[in-house]
């Protein structure tokens, strides 16, 4: 559906690098995921797909079609939801969706069931103003619009940045939904805890693809035995965290909430305790703990 | 088809719900009218006069106070002497001067006969040849009065000497050159946002990825400030013909034929600064700049492009304004029909067309 060769892209006339040798695809009615911290160039990609930008080097195809020679094509049978909420603030929740049903074609009549699911969510404030909604709210507007003429391939950038977590999770819920009516979405995403949601994911950081696979794919990856370190003292965590990094069997550790996560170079180190209590941080238990995307990441990051 | 009515009618629906634009789209206009129109021409109440009565007889000292009681003058002195006027007049002290000679009621009574002196500072145009007007006014119905009175006939003529700028050029000049620039600024500001507010906004991008043509994108956001720039104009019409009595002379409908022509020139320009520019505030910045000084300068209203240096007389023609203010005076001044305008048309018709296509092919199907 999606197919990305070599694509790289620079600004300011080469100095800054966006994108680097990028290439991937994502298969029909997958739900694919790019993670990544802000400025790893998910935006870039996307704009590059979307055939907003045009790439420096290399070719990239959605639906078939080239982000380039055919452009037309590929603005008509995919939905696009920027990263920033860009709808129309002074018109309506009714207004907003008809506007852009209009401008594909179609009405919101005809693909009502499509976003029926969605929509209903919003419908008690559909005469409200789109610039006095909720983040939430926003963000479920943003995709019903996204989804009004029925898009083949729909591209979502970060849509779930500032947004609370219920909501959050109600959005990943309604992706699902939408695979399976046979969309193939591209999402990214700054959260690493939504990665798993996803079929399949590619890691990206300063442009470049540290690794694309299934989320339990990149987990497995994850090479060493992974311990949480605690402390019952919740305020202690940076000097619990200082004192852990001091210690000298400790391969990485770093600060998740109100634990560590720690691998050690040779073997698990049950020292570590006793070293860490006459340290002074009270009541320190560790136990192995099966690692996330982030630990992965992390992990891929410093090689 | 349909796509774009739609659009269109979204673009009714934001300039209607931006309050605060909408005001000042209508508002200028009319501040424009009202502030050059009325300090032009209303300011001639309580002028600063003088007068200079050699004769001090009856007939003089009527007229005075017939002139002492309109509410058109205040008589600031009256001197003994003309030495001081010229100081007077110098100063911007005084409006106009209304002189007796000697012997006034004698002349008139033995010879039927008698001028009087009225000089008028006309450095002002407008309002020389409004208090000169007065003055007469009020002479004449004194003399409808003495001939009722008497067997003979008897007339006072009034001498009329216009200071410092006797031809009155630029008197009527100012509504033309009003219409040009408000339309030229209100057009230009009103478009130049239009583009780059979507861009801003972001909405650009998913207007961009659909299948809506950059044709109708533009004319969609054309049509509500063509509309709203229409009413302008008749608003500008019916206060000057309301308010500074200043109907229009030749055919209503052909200037309003050029005045839309003149109005899509204005958008097109508007339009290439909104494709051309990152943020509102440039783009707003842009045409109030980039147009405000050559449309006052350059469009002959308040200099004569005639008297300009000839590098600037050529940089002129390049402001459609000029072009259009010409028109104006032709049609609504002079009363003259297609046959005086037609070249101004054509050129004016011609930068349009020009415009518009640099426009359309320079809109950008990506983002940078």
């Amino acid at each position: 559906m999606i197919t990305l060769n070599n694509i790289d892209k620079t600004y300011n006339k080469g100095s800054v690098t966006a994108l680097k040798d990028i290439s991937f695809s994502v298969k029909g009615d997958e739900l694919f995921g790019l993670i990544g911290p802000d400025g790893a160039g998910k935006t870039t990609l996307f704009r590059i797909l979307t055939t907003l930008m045009l790439a420096d080097k290399g070719e990239a195809s959605v639906n078939g079609f080239d982000v380039v020679k055919d452009y037309k094509q590929i603005r008509n049978c995919v939905g696009y939801m920027p990263g920033k909420f860009s709808l129309y603030q002074d018109l309506t929740i009714k207004e907003n969706l008809n506007f852009f049903a209009a401008i594909f074609g179609t009405t919101l009549e005809e693909n009502y069931d499509l976003i029926k699911d969605i929509y209903q969510q919003i419908e008690p404030f559909k005469d409200r103003r789109a610039g006095q909604l909720s983040g939430g709210m926003k963000q479920k507007l943003g995709l019903c619009c996204a989804l009004i003429h029925r898009p083949k391939v729909l591209f979502l950038d970060e849509p779930t940045t500032g947004v609370d977590v219920v909501s959050r999770r109600e959005f990943w819920e309604m992706l699902k939904k939408l695979k399976r009516q046979g969309i193939t979405i591209l999402v990214s995403t700054a959260y690493m805890d939504e990665a798993k949601l996803c079929d399949r994911i590619a890691l990206i950081q300063k442009g470049q693809i540290l690794s694309i696979d299934t989320p339990a794919n990149i987990i497995d990856s994850f090479p060493e035995k992974l311990y949480g370190i605690k402390s019952a003292k919740f305020s202690g965590v940076f000097k619990l965290l200082q004192d852990t990094r001091s210690y000298p069997g400790i391969a990485s550790c770093f600060a998740f909430g109100d634990s560590l996560h720690a691998t050690f170079n040779d073997s698990s180190d049950k020292r570590l305790i006793n070293y860490l209590h006459t340290k002074g941080n009270s009541d320190v238990t560790m136990e192995t703990i099966t690692p996330g995307v982030e630990d992965c990441f992390i992990h891929l990051l410093k090689e | 088809m349909k796509q774009l009515i739609v659009f269109i009618k979204k673009e009714f629906l934001q300039v209607f719900r931006d309050k605060r634009s909408l005001l000042l789209l209508f508002g200028l206009p009319i501040a424009q009218i009202v502030l050059f129109g009325f300090a032009l021409s209303n300011e001639v109440k309580n002028s600063k006069i003088v007068v200079v009565d050699y004769s001090k007889d009856a007939v003089t000292s009527q007229i005075i106070r017939k002139i002492a009681a309109s509410k058109y003058f205040n008589i600031e002195q009256s001197m003994q002497s003309a030495d001081q006027l010229q100081a007077a007049f110098k100063k911007g002290a005084i409006k106009m001067a209304v002189i007796f000679p000697a012997n006034f009621a004698l002349n008139l009574q033995h010879t039927g006969k008698a001028s009087m002196q009225v000089i008028a500072d006309a450095s002002d145009p407008n309002v020389a040849t409004t208090v000169v007007n007065y003055v007469t006014q009020i002479v004449n119905s004194y003399n409808g009065q003495l001939s009722s009175l008497s067997a003979q006939p008897l007339q006072i003529v009034p001498e009329v000497q216009m200071m410092y700028n006797p031809q009155l050029l630029g008197a009527p000049n100012f509504i033309p050159g009003v219409m040009a620039l408000v339309l030229m600024l209100v057009c230009t500001m009103m478009t130049s946002v239009a583009i780059v507010k979507e861009k801003e906004l972001g909405t650009m991008e998913i207007l961009l990825v659909s299948p809506f043509k950059p044709l109708y994108i533009i004319i969609a956001k054309l049509t509500p400030n063509l509309f709203i720039s229409i009413i302008n104009y008749f608003i500008i019409i019916i206060l000057s013909a309301v308010f500074l009595d200043l109907q229009v002379k030749g055919s209503l409908l052909l200037l309003t034929f050029c005045s839309i022509l003149f109005i899509l020139t204005s958008l097109s320009i508007g339009l290439l600064i909104s494709i051309g520019a990152k943020t509102q505030q440039a783009a707003m910045m842009g045409s109030l700049m980039g147009m405000m000084l050559p449309t006052m300068l350059l469009t002959g209203f308040l200099f004569p492009v005639e008297n300009m240096p000839i590098a600037l007389q050529w940089l002129a023609n390049f402001v459609p304004s000029r072009w259009y203010f010409i028109i104006v005076k032709q049609i609504m001044l002079k009363g003259l029909g297609i046959a005086s305008v037609w070249k101004e048309t054509l050129i004016l018709l011609g930068m349009c067309v020009l415009l518009f296509t640099i426009s359309l092919k320079k809109f950008k199907i990506r983002l940078q």
